[in-house]
């Protein structure tokens, strides 16, 4: 029989019920999870609360009319939170455009967000002053190649300063319809040829809009790595801790020289693909089910009631303030004004340009020309 | 700007040269590679072989491998991982090794590399340059011979220059690379080794103007890259048969520079627009309907496109009839004074 997508080991830390109990392929990534004090192991928590919080507001606001559209990261949150905070405040990430809980870590207000789907702008914040989180990217795979042209530079800059203690890596995001594009091939060509301080990180959610994953491959994605020359591990991208001790080896490793990594979060998207989509029309009831029952975050509370490093008080708490948070957020989405015309032309190019000059100023001229009455 | 002199080229005068257009590529990346070491070069073959046509010859063994990038064979690879390395503050100039084959470099051009300075809303600048070997009189196989600058000129955010003479290419290679905005920068291949005096110590004029090269009263003929010179081979035949035809390089075709071209309408109240690729919805077009919305009172004759046909580019036996020569432009300069 042929292999399937699913066929493959994850480095698992915590079991579906809450237990820590690390399973063989976890063991090289214990010493991460040993190091890391309470106050982080609840703010996993916290972050992944916070993340749905926001995201499920966004995706009320879009019913009311408020954005044109939202993707989803409902389920993948234990992924992108423990991937998150495996960075370093120099690390540099390109995200495609579900990351909502790592744009949140790196510091980007989940209303710069808003405004992208709102159609505010294409941009939404400045990468260099948000925790170098950078633009989200529609077209599929594109950021891959972004990503390892940034981390190009990390290496030939090397060349020139050869400084430990600033050693940088680039983490970057793509889905499992993304391992089909070209650019998604040609990045890991060249980071396995340059030898890029690079780590591709694969949430593997298993629908690309409506195409499960095993259109995309029939053999386990984390595989194909191997054939590209990138060190690669699979994960339970459902559990935080898993996710974020081996985002953080693979990142050394990049830091420290060692080449790219590539990581396969084995994970699910609960919701749909966006809010234009309608999961029902191509998914079964009972596969939602079984990973409703592997929830990340109810995965996550169990483990840190057991272990007691939360109690109900605390738990209240991130309630109360995911709450606060959302009721913010949509105060300031109501609030948001409309675009200035400006952005038409503006920053359409970096020097002086005739077009969009004379354009912006036909365009002033002809708006005045209504007067009042527009 | 840096210049370079070569010991190797006798100087014609003080502060003169004559090298080839290929030369001239080569020694002004040379000087830019020089002058500031974020510059980067990458793509195929261009490390020791010096690029398919030896533009960049020499390059790599002055700064090394870190500096002239020979890639893994994947077009959409070198436009994507250079806009990452602009990201990282370098200057990347990418090759193209053949006008047929920047298409699967589509999407990273005109869908990232073009909105990507808008997007960033004045927080980034992205100095990427996009050598293109361009067009045809070369014989060679199918791909390897075309003009594919309309299909970027239409996208907004890219900048788009063509030399034709070598002292252009010494210096318009200089300036797009010191350009903080993503220039693709078209080089008409069959153009590379005639040879032409380059002057290496006047500033050159800035990058985005068209010149008036052959001064004329009776009409215009304008076009860019290796159509220059069949433009000016024309002006010569009619000058002896009596016709004065003033002829307009473009060199620059994103923005265009349309002053001296208006001023050169104004004066002869005919234009002929001449270029390799097909005709519709070309350049050609563009200047056409925008000659006519400025200049109208001043056309005597409705403007005339020459271009190569609206078919594929043709096997090379056939590309003397395809690509437009002196005679197809003078019957269109017949065909204007006729009018």
């Amino acid at each position: 029989m042929a292999e399937s997508a699913d066929d493959a080991v994850s480095v698992q830390m915590i079991s579906p019920e809450g237990r820590f109990e690390p399973n063989p392929a976890a063991e090289e990534f214990l010493p991460y999870v040993e190091r890391l004090d309470e106050e982080l192991l609840r703010r996993f928590y916290r972050d992944m609360v916070l993340a749905r919080r926001v995201d499920t507001e966004a995706g009320h606001l879009q019913r009311q009319g408020q954005l044109a559209l939202w993707p989803p990261l409902l389920g993948q949150e234990a992924a992108q939170v423990g991937s998150g905070h495996a960075t370093r405040p120099q690390d540099t990430i390109f995200p495609a455009y579900r990351e909502h809980a790592v744009a949140m870590i790196r510091g980007v207000d989940p209303v710069d967000i808003i405004r992208t789907m709102r159609g505010l702008t294409h941009g939404g914040w400045i990468p260099a002053e948000h925790g170098n989180f950078h633009l989200y990217t529609l077209v599929i795979g594109s950021q891959t190649l972004h990503a390892t042209g940034y981390a190009m530079g990390i290496g030939l800059d090397a060349v020139r300063q050869d400084d430990p203690e600033k050693d940088e890596a680039v983490l970057v995001y793509f889905g499992d319809g993304a391992t089909s594009q070209g650019d998604t091939n040609e990045a890991l060509i060249w980071a396995a040829s340059y030898q890029t301080p690079q780590v591709f990180f694969l949430q593997n959610n298993h629908w690309a809009i409506s195409v499960p994953v095993s259109r995309q491959s029939r053999t386990p994605l984390v595989r194909r790595a191997a054939g590209f020359g990138l060190r690669a591990t699979r994960v339970d991208g459902n559990d935080v801790l898993a996710s974020y001790a081996v985002s953080a080896k693979q990142l050394d490793d990049a830091r420290a020289g060692r080449g790219p990594g590539f990581i396969e979060a084995m994970t699910y998207r609960l919701g749909a693909h966006t809010t234009s989509d309608d999961p029902t029309r191509y998914r079964g009831a009972d596969e939602l089910a079984a990973w409703e029952a592997r929830d990340p975050i109810l995965r996550y509370r169990h483990h840190l009631e057991a272990q007691a490093l939360a109690d109900a008080a605390y738990f209240a708490e991130v309630e109360q303030e995911a709450a606060d948070l959302a009721a913010d957020l949509r105060a300031r989405t109501l609030a948001l004004g409309p675009p200035s015309l400006d952005v038409l032309f503006d920053n359409v190019y970096a020097e002086e340009h005739p077009v969009p000059r004379e354009q912006k100023r036909w365009l002033q001229e002809y708006e005045a020309g209504f007067g009042e009455a527009r | 700007m840096t210049t370079t002199t070569d010991a190797s080229a006798p100087a014609t005068t003080a502060g003169t040269t004559t090298w080839t257009m290929a030369k001239a590529l080569n020694k002004g990346m040379e000087a830019a590679l020089a002058a500031d070491d974020r510059v980067l070069l990458m793509g195929e073959d261009i490390g020791p072989l010096g690029g398919v046509f030896r533009v960049t010859e020499g390059l790599s063994a002055r700064f090394g491998e870190n500096r002239v990038l020979d890639t893994p064979l994947a077009e959409s690879g070198i436009v994507g991982t250079a806009i990452g390395l602009a990201m990282r503050g370098y200057r990347p100039v990418c090759e193209i090794q053949f006008d047929g084959f920047i298409y699967p470099a589509f999407d990273q051009i005109t869908s990232q590399l073009a909105k990507i300075t808008a997007r960033h809303e004045g927080s980034a600048r992205f100095p990427v340059v996009i050598r293109v070997p361009y067009g045809g009189h070369i014989g060679a196989v199918e791909h390897h011979q075309e003009s594919p600058e309309a299909y970027f000129a239409h996208t907004p955010g890219l900048r788009l220059v063509s030399p034709s003479t070598p002292n252009d290419a010494y210096w318009m290679i200089q300036q797009a690379i010191a350009s903080d905005d993503p220039v693709m920068f078209f080089e008409p291949k069959s153009r590379y080794w005639p040879k032409g005096e380059v002057d290496l110590t006047t500033p050159a004029v800035p990058l985005h103007t068209s010149r008036v090269v052959r001064g004329g009263t009776d009409a215009t003929l304008v076009g860019h890259g290796a159509m220059v010179s069949v433009l000016l081979q024309a002006a010569e035949v009619a000058q002896r048969e009596g016709t004065s035809l003033e002829v307009v390089d473009l060199r620059s075709l994103s923005p265009i520079d349309y002053g001296p071209l208006l001023k050169s309408v104004e004066k002869t109240g005919r234009l002929i627009v001449a270029q390799e690729a097909p005709g519709f919805a070309s350049l050609g077009s563009e200047i056409a309907a925008t000659v006519a919305e400025r200049a109208f009172f001043a056309l005597q004759a409705p403007v005339l496109r020459v271009s190569g046909f609206d078919a594929p580019f043709p096997p090379a036996k056939l590309e003397s009839v395809y690509l437009p020569d002196a005679d197809r432009v003078l019957d269109a300069v017949d065909r204007a004074l006729d009018y």
